[in-house]
């Protein structure tokens, strides 16, 4: 099942996202797996909630970055569903 | 050439050599270090620091069975506060509803729990320990209760692979997110016991024509990782993701090391804890340095098209097959010794010996 605009997405319980100093970049920690977002996928995650839906978060980001609306929306469900499909993110 | 130094990823300690289970396939070493030598909880707290300061993101907490140690929830909790993901890799065998909330608390993300067979009959035996089945199977509830995230440790040879598909079924059923099923890597206790454990090729197929099936049908509710057995493999498997370049192992006395098998190797000296700090061992240890990055590789490896995907493979390995720690890992079918590792697994896995020595300190 994937995420449409209407879902809410959040980070899975067993993830955790925060900024590595080492490495100078974010990381998303879940078990056996570390993964180092790009920056979009970093606007994107930090807007993951668990309360906004994903409209929202493409409105948000298009706002901010001053890009077609569209083509944000779909960006963000595409990085979501590849990390939904990994188990990273629930909705 | 070698690649510039990155941070590591991940470390491994082994708290402890103590475990109430006897599994033949265990990884630890057949010299089993003593419980007098482990590193007390300062010590453990300081290494945890150290190794969060050069960068690893993830602390996993193993042995041995690290619930032996009574400090683990201190040791969980300070790995918490230097930012990192705690993973306890366990039998769980000693797990009980206080203990698990105590870990919970302590802020544990993630419990692997080992399974050695489907029932009871066949867990119990590989184990050498009554009611361990049982056992783990409340101790699964006990995770998810707590509303950790779980993993099965399925790890599978000639004697459980028939279980294989209950196996997974009950991983499901314990509402584990992931289940890691690996065929044994002879290495310890494994190398020792190869012949009563190495399944044949054609029980191989099967296990990995249950593993592809299984993907697409539980697609979304388990995440089934496969580690396929290096003897009837074509290339080799990146070990560690290479030697010395992301992870390292603590003993329980404190012996730093680049991969857990790492002291079958002759002639390097693995430094402590103790007396060096985790980052300078990382960095400048001889032993770490020995196989890092692709300059000390010979042919076929030295300028292989695949000398930075693999690494050559397993040092252990090589030199458990061929003598010379070395050589190119003899999984790999370029590695001149590849076919006598073939025709011992053939020869091996057909004798149908049955008897293994069970996994003891002497
Ligand atoms: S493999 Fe078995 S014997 Fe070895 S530490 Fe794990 S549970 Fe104990
Ligand atoms: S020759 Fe060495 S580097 Fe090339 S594939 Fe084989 S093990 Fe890997």
């Amino acid at each position: 099942m994937s995420l449409t605009a209407a879902s809410v997405p959040r980070l899975a319980r067993h993830v955790r996202f925060r900024f590595d100093a080492a490495r100078n970049c974010h990381v998303l920690l879940a078990p056996e797996r570390v993964i180092m977002p790009d920056a979009i996928a970093v606007a994107v995650l930090e807007c993951c909630d668990g309360v906004v839906n994903v409209a929202e978060i493409a409105d948000r980001l298009a706002t901010r970055y001053e890009a077609p609306r569209d083509a944000v929306l779909a960006d963000c469900l595409e990085m979501l569903n590849d990390l939904a499909d990994k188990s990273m993110i629930a909705s | 050439m070698n690649a510039p130094l990155s941070p590591p990823l991940a470390m491994l300690m082994e708290l402890t050599h103590r475990c109430p289970l006897k599994c033949p396939y265990c990884s630890n070493p057949l010299a089993l270090e003593r419980a007098r030598d482990e590193l007390d909880t300062a010590t453990w707290k300081r290494v945890i620091t150290e190794a969060a300061g050069i960068g690893i993101l993830q602390a996993h907490f193993s042995g041995g069975e690290p619930m032996v140690r009574s400090d683990l929830p201190e040791l969980v909790r300070h790995a918490r506060a230097e930012g990192l993901y705690t993973n306890l890799i366990t039998s769980a065998v000693l797990l009980n509803p206080a203990r698990m909330a105590e870990l919970a608390e302590a802020g544990l993300d993630h419990v692997q729990i080992s399974f050695q067979g489907a029932d009871a009959a066949v867990a119990d035996h590989v184990a050498g320990f009554r009611d361990a089945h049982e056992k783990k199977l409340a101790a699964a509830q006990l995770v998810r209760d707590a509303g950790l995230a779980l993993t099965l440790n399925a790890v599978v040879h000639r004697q459980n692979l028939h279980q294989l598909s209950a196996m997974i079924d009950l991983a499901v059923d314990a509402g584990a997110q992931r289940i890691e099923v690996a065929h044994v890597q002879y290495y310890g206790w494994a190398l020792k016991n190869r012949a009563a454990l190495i399944p044949t090729r054609a029980q191989l197929d099967e296990a990995t024509r249950i593993v592809t099936a299984a993907r697409a049908n539980l697609a979304g509710t388990l995440t089934i990782d496969y580690v396929v057995p290096d003897y009837y493999a074509a290339r080799p498997k990146a070990c560690m993701g290479g030697w010395a370049r992301q992870f390292f192992n603590i003993t329980p006395s404190g012996k730093m090391l680049p991969c857990h098998a790492a002291e079958t190797l002759p002639g390097l000296v693995f430094e402590r804890v103790t007396e060096r700090s985790v980052g300078e061992i990382w960095a400048h240890s001889s032993a770490f340095e020995k196989y890092r990055g692709t300059g000390w590789m010979a042919p076929p490896c030295q300028g292989c098209a695949r000398a930075e995907i693999d690494w050559g493979g397993c040092r252990c390995q090589a030199l458990a097959l061929t003598g010379d720690a070395g050589a190119t890992d003899p999984a790999c079918g370029l590695s001149p010794d590849h076919a006598m590792m073939a025709a011992l697994a053939i020869a091996e896995s057909g004798a149908a010996v049955d008897d293994f020595a069970y996994r003891m300190i002497s």
